[in-house]
Formats: structure tokens, sequence, C-alpha cells
């Protein structure tokens, strides 16, 4: 496989997480625009812990998805009291507020960045992003995807039968938050190099556009819309400096033919026919 | 006969208030086990407000709730549904995008731990599908149970959401109007339904406009206006009652 194809994968791969991780959040109800800020944790922790401290890079990407998800939950708490465009731009505000943390931390660099990660293989971060797909399209199939599905579309009349919204909403932030940092720390052994402009809006503006183009009702949504999102612009290369217009053009168009996004519920349920258990 | 049983359900003095407004103004009213007790009153006169209270989707401004004794006033909603109130609302509120089946485990949060609920269907408990399958028969609802729930007719809508709110056996079940423009056959099934549970102990506690339904169906009545409990007693006692109808008919001039 070429340099070239093995980027590409590698980017589908941790855009594939990062997707992941604004897709649990979410499923909940609640839109986060702030999850380059749980990558930009995960970076920088794992990081730190590679080259500083000297840990293995898994030990140190799931030490990282436990203090982000952490962080997450404490964020989740407070993002419970907002809905719908004040809850996003919290969060923009929370993603913001980390990476300028990072611009002003010398420490780790400041804007200067930091560098000195070993470089992980394209099958190491598919492997990562294999298992974290897989463990959700798993918990899909569970009666917890079910409360959660139930907490999105009523909150209150999930509470009236005795699901607990507050641990439901709060929890998946943490998963999201968790996921973000792998996706985080994969991205930094990936580019051996991160600055905090690495972790900027934009990148959280892609994460929820994987989501909203793969189809925001299923995982596997996010994973084609990490590959339309990675692949698109390198077929329109030929359209050169026009390529990203022609990109918001057919983002645009997809909206309009299918708002749901590329895959959906209704998708699966045809392909394959429910079990009666 | 609630003298004997200790009431399933208490609500003392209990005064709701939004802003200067008093939707409820010291409400007291008991249900029994196995009792089906109904409140009317004209629109407004804080019916569903009650409810609301009761199952704390509104905190009470003063008084208490008490379920078989133990006082849930203060408690938020989803533990007072675990406690065992149950409730079915005014305008039908079932999950979109859910089938009748998943309605029915989905009502059922209590069974199994954290770790077993993150497991696929397939290994939940035995227990959780067994019930599912006997509410579905209770209700006659098998040959719609691959069906979203939202695409069912409204009598069949307004059965599945009764079917949610008894799956995890409460004990005590709050219908909101539930045969509401519904046709005369409708409403004798949902009140041969009402019936049967009521024979396997629930205590149900009705709001309906359907006046000829409440009068045929309710051990006790309870009558708001404005807030106020202006009336209680039989259904028979409450049609002659005179504040009861100068609050539905008007004053005579």
């Amino acid at each position: 496989m070429s340099m070239y194809y093995a980027g590409l994968l590698s980017d589908i791969g941790i855009l594939l997480l990062g997707a992941l991780s604004v897709y649990i959040i979410l499923a909940t109800g609640q839109l986060s625009l702030g999850n380059a800020g749980f990558m930009g944790i995960g970076a920088y922790l794992t990081s730190h812990l590679t080259v500083v401290v000297g840990l293995p890079i898994t030990a140190a990407l799931i030490v990282a998805a436990l203090v982000s998800g952490s962080i997450g939950i404490a964020v989740g708490f407070p993002a419970l009291r907002l809905r719908g465009i004040y809850l996003a731009m919290a969060t923009l505000g929370f993603g913001e507020m980390v990476r300028s943390f990072f611009q002003n931390f010398t420490p780790m660099g400041g804007s200067e960045g930091f560098h000195g990660m070993h470089h992980v293989s394209t099958g190491y971060i598919w492997a990562w992003a294999a298992i974290v797909l897989v463990v959700i399209m798993l918990i899909e199939a569970s009666p917890i995807w079910l409360e959660i599905r139930a907490v999105r579309d009523d909150e209150t009349a999930a509470g009236l039968v005795g699901l607990n919204a507050t641990q439901i909403k709060v929890g998946a932030f943490g998963c999201g938050a968790a996921v973000a940092a792998i996706a985080g720390g994969l991205f930094a052994h990936h580019h051996v190099y991160i600055e905090p402009g690495n972790f900027s809006f934009e990148r959280s503006i892609d994460f929820v556009l994987a989501v909203i183009l793969g189809g925001s009702t299923v995982a596997p949504g996010a994973l084609a819309g990490a590959v339309l999102l990675v692949i698109l612009p390198e077929y329109l290369r030929f359209l050169a400096d026009w390529r990203f217009a022609a990109f918001g053009a057919l983002l645009i168009a997809m909206l309009l033919v299918r708002r749901q996004g590329l895959l959906d519920r209704a998708l699966f349920r045809f392909a394959l026919p429910r079990s009666k258990a | 006969m609630s003298r004997i049983t200790p009431p399933r359900l208490i609500l003392s003095r209990v005064t709701k208030t939004f802003g200067g407004v008093r939707a409820l103004t010291d409400l007291s009213l008991e249900v029994a086990p196995g009792q089906i007790v109904g409140v009317i009153g004209p629109n407004g006169a804080g019916k569903t407000t009650t409810f609301n209270v009761i199952t704390g989707a509104y905190r009470a401004t003063s008084g208490s709730v008490l379920l078989d004794g133990h006082d849930v006033t203060s408690e938020p909603s989803h533990k007072i549904a675990r406690a065992g109130i149950m409730r079915t609302f005014q305008n039908i509120r079932l999950f979109s995008d859910m089938t009748v089946w998943e309605h029915l485990l989905v009502a059922q949060p209590h069974t199994g731990s954290f770790v077993r609920r993150l497991l696929p269907m397939r290994f939940s408990n035995p227990k959780t599908i067994e019930r599912a399958e006997e509410v579905l028969e209770f209700f006659g609802l098998g040959d719609v149970r691959d069906r979203l729930a939202r695409s069912l007719p409204y009598g069949l809508q307004r059965k599945v959401e009764m079917a949610r709110a008894v799956t995890a056996r409460p004990k005590l079940l709050l219908l909101d109007e539930p045969v509401a423009g519904m046709n005369h056959d409708e409403a004798e099934t949902i009140r041969t339904l009402m019936l049967k549970l009521r024979e396997g102990g629930l205590s149900i506690l009705l709001i309906e406009h359907d006046m000829a339904f409440v009068m045929n169906l309710c051990d006790h009545l309870h009558v708001l206006d404005f807030g106020v409990l202006i009336a209680q007693g039989k259904p028979d006692d409450i049609r002659t009652n005179p504040a009861v109808l100068d609050a539905y008919l008007g004053r005579a001039a």
C-alpha cells in the first residue's frame, strides 16, 4: 500500500473515532461542537505519557480516555441545563477554551507545538477504530440503547417510565469524551507532531459533518461519513481550487435529497430483518 | 373498603402555584389498593396538574404525596416511576421510531444490572421478555408487535401507551383521558382492560371527560374546579351534587 493511501486510511480511522464521539453524545439528543477539545486533551495527554513518562502507547491511550471521560462527565452536568443551540454554543466555548489552554501551556510547547512521539501504523489506528465501532454497534442492540433512544425522543416521558435521563445524558458525554481522546492520541502518534491549531473548531465541525452526512441514527453512518469526508475532496482534486466549493455544493445537495444521512435505521431494518427476540 | 386497608396513595393538602396563579389549592385525596378513582372537572380545573405533581413532573409548592406510606413528594420523576407510579398522557407520548415490542422492553429498566443491560437484547433477563410477552397478550397487541407504535391507529396507540405503563408492574396507574376521541366499542375494550387490571390489585386514578364512562367505572370520584376540590363521593352522589352541577353547567340564572 502506498504512503498516500495509508495516509488517507489513517485519516479515515481517526475521523471515524471523532465522528463516533459526536455520535454517542448526539444519540441522547445533545449536539456537541466541542469534541475537538476532548481530542486535544487526549492528544496532549497521550503524547506526554509516551514521550515524557515512557508509557506504551496503548496504556497511554487508555489513561487519556479515562481522564478525558471524567472531564466529559464534569462538562456533561452543566450541559444538562442547556438544550439545542445553547448547548452547541457552550460546547463550542469549551473546545476553544481547551485549544487556548494548550496555546498558552508552555510545558507542552505552547503555540510551537509538541513532538517526539513514535509513529503508529495504519493498522494500529484501525484496530482502535474497529473495536470502538463494533462495541458501539453491539451496544446499539442492547436495552441501554433503547433507553438512550427514549431519552433522545422524549425526556419527560422517559423519566416517567423510570429512566434516569440525567445518568444517560451525562454518561453519554463521558463516553463521547473518552472516544474523542482516543482519536486525539492516535492523531498525535500518526502525525508525530501536534499543535493547538489541530484541535480547533473546524475539527469539531468535521466530526459533526461526518455524522450528519453518514447518518446520525446508526453507528455505521459515522463510518460512511468519515469515508466520504476524506475521500470526496481527493476525488474532486481535478477541480483544483474549486474543490472545496464543489464539496460544499455536494453537501447541500445531499442534505436536500437525503436529510437523514446516507445510512439510517430503516435501511438496516430492510437489510437484516429483525429477529423475533 | 378504603378504611380497612391502608391507602395506596395519599395526597395531603397539596398546593401548586405557578407564579401568582394557584393551579391547585389544598387538594387531599386517597386511593385504596385495587380501587378505581376518578378525577373530574371542567377544563383548567387542575386535573392534569394533579397528575404532574404526583409523578414528580412538577414539585408541589406545599403538601405531600405518599405512596404506600412513603413520602415521594420531592423525588425526581424516574424514582417515583420506579417506586410504582406510572402514567399515560392526554396527548399520547410514544417514542418515535420504536416498535410496540421495544416500548415494552424500554419500560423495564429495573430488570438487570447495568452491565447486563449493555449486552445485546438476546442476553437480557428472560423475565423481561416473558413480562413483555404477557403484557402484549393482555392488551391484544400481538399482531402489531413489530410495527412502529406511532404508525398505529389512534386507539391502538392508546393501548400501547397503557401497556408501556403497566409493564413494570406499577402499584398505581394514572390515566389521563384514556378514552378521549374513542368510539363506544373502543372505550368499552379500555374499560374491560381497566377492570381486569384492577382485579390484579392495581389502583387506578383516572381523568376523564366522558361522564358515562366515569360513572360506570369508578368506585369514588373527586370533582375539581379552579384547583379546589368541590365535591367527592360515590358516582351516584356526585351526579346530583349541586356544587358539581354549578361548576359544569354554570349557576342557574
